[in-house]
């Protein structure tokens, strides 16, 4: 288990050091924040002093040396728009978006793990076909579109439903639903399939060669071995998670941190698109950390053969 | 994003993935069923396809022609709707189906363009991941690593953030941010490909690097990829009309279903049809190339792990 979390601890640290240099070249590869930042008509003395003043004159390590080292200490500069620092703009933020994203992913277990397993057991089945019909629409479906739909169903024609907004469980309910909606039909497919290889395993087998009952089967022996694909995948589908939260925002106007995201864009204030950029993949690096370390204590098998 | 979806088109492909060797009946009834339907969706995908091409001569208003007379009238069938306009008009009064026929041209046209430049950068580091010596792997997969943990549409904002929107700068981004999927399919290919006799066989010829990679392995690849890159100018599309939906896609006037959403949801208290067509063409369009895609993956290779 040690040399496994070591080789984890070491994949992190590359990882991180990735997400800060793409997140840096995002601004100062592709483009020239000087010219973001003057008015269009400045002129060339202009320029170059702006240059100067932030530094950007200076080799590209060493900018992007000043970069990481001061990220490291949360500071990614001032919002150029808010006088305020960007990772306080950021941070206040950020709860909104994690409560959405729980939420969306509770929504989508209660989906799917009931739906996946009922179409493993009726495999080939009316149910699992319409399971699996289920899935391929709601893959296909564009949920800004899907969340305005339920806007105009639930919120202006039907008046049940808060439009947008945030404070009361009310409010939570479209969000939720879908993200949730986003997130469900592949972790459908995942939790199928899962239990299906492991209906089949020897072990299941015996368990009903003993006379065990079918519930018993499932429940004790096969859904806890399901458990561990359903896991690793939840832990790599977080970053999709947040994809979906990030589209689920800005329909709802829900005040997270994608919402802020794309005020920044529309107001250029690049201190801030880094900043939430760099935050929310860490915190997608983090999930995925955490969830290889979980998988790696419950099966033994993975820490030796990853 | 593209982690899960790779993990979720593996399961996709592997409905009977049972273990125990299924009868041929059983087996081949649900693949029949998906080319079915990939027929019907292809037939659909035609019908999208030329409707589009043609649109100059389907299209019976010009996409940007203002008739302020008839502003926001509802679709023909409903009270108050005109039969000079079968949908409906949009808040200046622009036909809202010559502009849905119009749109279809733009995402179309950006999902295959940036397609094709994902898949080619995806595809040559996946191979160059797959063939060449450890260290080249390693980078590679680093950077794909970094790049998966962004979330897709996160990555896509920022970088657009710095480029400002246009038709160019789309197809560059979209193309950009999705090529990892290609790599990491494309690296496990080539290296179970790369212990095959046939390879020993180039290696003895003596033949060049480049001649083995391009005429001994891609011709063994391009099932997967084409596979790959119908499935994913679905998703192309989805993220296209995202980005013009929030105003940083295709700019106005130019008519992209993604932008006539975002107009139609400031109108959705009175006039809910804006919004809910362009989003049912794209749920359409994405539905009609995933069934294609699925289909396509059965009948090249049932047996594809996608």
């Amino acid at each position: 288990m040690k040399r496994y979390a070591l080789r984890q601890v070491v994949q992190l640290a590359v990882v991180i050091v990735g997400i800060s240099m793409l997140a840096f070249a995002i601004l100062h590869v592709i483009g020239d924040p000087v010219t973001l930042l003057l008015p269009q008509n400045a002129g060339k003395e202009e320029y170059e002093r702006y240059n100067k003043l932030l530094g950007l004159d200076k080799p590209i390590y060493v900018q992007y040396w000043k970069f990481a080292s001061r990220a490291v200490q949360g500071d990614f500069g001032k919002s150029w728009y808010a006088d305020t620092p960007a990772f306080k703009l950021v941070l206040e933020r950020m709860p909104p978006t994690l409560y959405l994203t729980t939420a969306g992913l509770v929504t989508a277990l209660l989906i799917a793990l009931p739906l996946g397993i009922l179409a493993a057991l009726k495999q080939h089945s009316f149910v699992d076909n319409l399971c699996t019909m289920a899935a391929v629409a709601g893959q296909a479906m564009p949920i800004f579109w899907l969340g305005i739909m339920l806007i105009i169903i639930f919120a202006v024609q039907l008046r049940l439903l808060p439009a947008s907004g945030y404070g009361t469980w009310q409010h939570f309910l479209m969000p939720a639903f879908t993200l949730g909606a986003f997130l469900a039909p592949i972790t459908m497919r995942l939790v199928r399939s899962g239990v299906i290889e492991i209906m089949n395993m020897e072990y299941i087998k015996t368990a009903r060669a003993k006379g065990l009952a079918e519930r018993l089967v499932v429940i004790k022996h096969a859904f806890r071995n399901a458990c561990i694909p359903v896991i690793t995948v939840l832990g790599l589908q977080f970053g999709q998670l947040l994809g979906g939260a990030v589209i689920t925002e800005t329909v709802f106007a829900w005040p997270g941190v994608a919402t802020l995201t794309v005020d920044a864009i529309r107001n250029q204030d690049f201190p801030v698109v880094q900043c939430a950029v760099v935050l929310l993949a860490l915190i997608i690096v983090a999930v995925n950390f955490l969830v290889d370390m979980i998988v790696g204590l419950i099966d033994p098998r993975i820490r030796v053969g990853a | 994003m593209s982690a899960v979806n790779e993990v979720g088109l593996k399961i996709a492909g592997a409905p009977d993935a049972t273990g125990a060797p299924a009868t041929t009946a059983r087996r081949s009834w649900p693949r029949l069923w998906r080319l079915k339907w990939g027929l019907v969706a292809a037939v659909v995908m035609l019908l999208i396809v030329g409707v589009a091409a043609a649109a100059p001569w389907i299209a019976p208003y010009s996409p940007v022609e203002v008739d302020i007379r008839h502003r926001l009238a509802p679709p023909a069938w409903m009270d108050r709707g005109t039969p000079d306009h079968v949908l409906c008009t949009d808040q200046i009064g622009r036909d809202l189906l010559s502009r849905m026929i119009y749109g279809g041209r733009v995402s179309l046209l950006i999902g295959v363009a940036a397609v094709l430049v994902s898949s080619t950068i995806g595809v040559l580091l996946g191979l160059g991941a797959g063939y060449f010596e450890p260290w080249v792997d390693w980078t590679i997969m680093t950077l794909v690593n970094v790049m998966l943990t962004f979330p897709f549409v996160l990555l896509a904002l920022a970088v657009i953030a710095v480029l400002g929107p246009s038709l160019v700068n789309m197809v560059i981004v979209l193309g950009v941010a999705d090529w990892p999927l290609y790599a990491r399919v494309i690296r496990a290919e080539t290296m179970t490909l790369r212990e095959r006799d046939f390879m020993t066989a180039a290696r003895a010829l003596g033949m060049s690097h480049l001649r083995i990679i391009f005429r001994q392995l891609l011709p063994n690849l391009v099932s997967v990829i084409v596979v790959i890159a119908t499935l994913q100018v679905a998703r192309v599309i989805i993220l296209e009309s995202f980005l013009s939906f929030l105003g940083l896609g295709v700019q106005p006037p130019t008519p992209a279903w993604g932008n006539m959403l975002g107009d139609g949801r400031v109108y959705m208290l009175n006039s809910w049809w804006i919004a809910a067509f362009p989003g049912l063409a794209i749920f359409i369009t994405t539905l009609t190339i995933n069934l294609m895609g699925n289909a396509l993956r059965d009948w090249l290779d049932p047996h594809m792990k996608l």
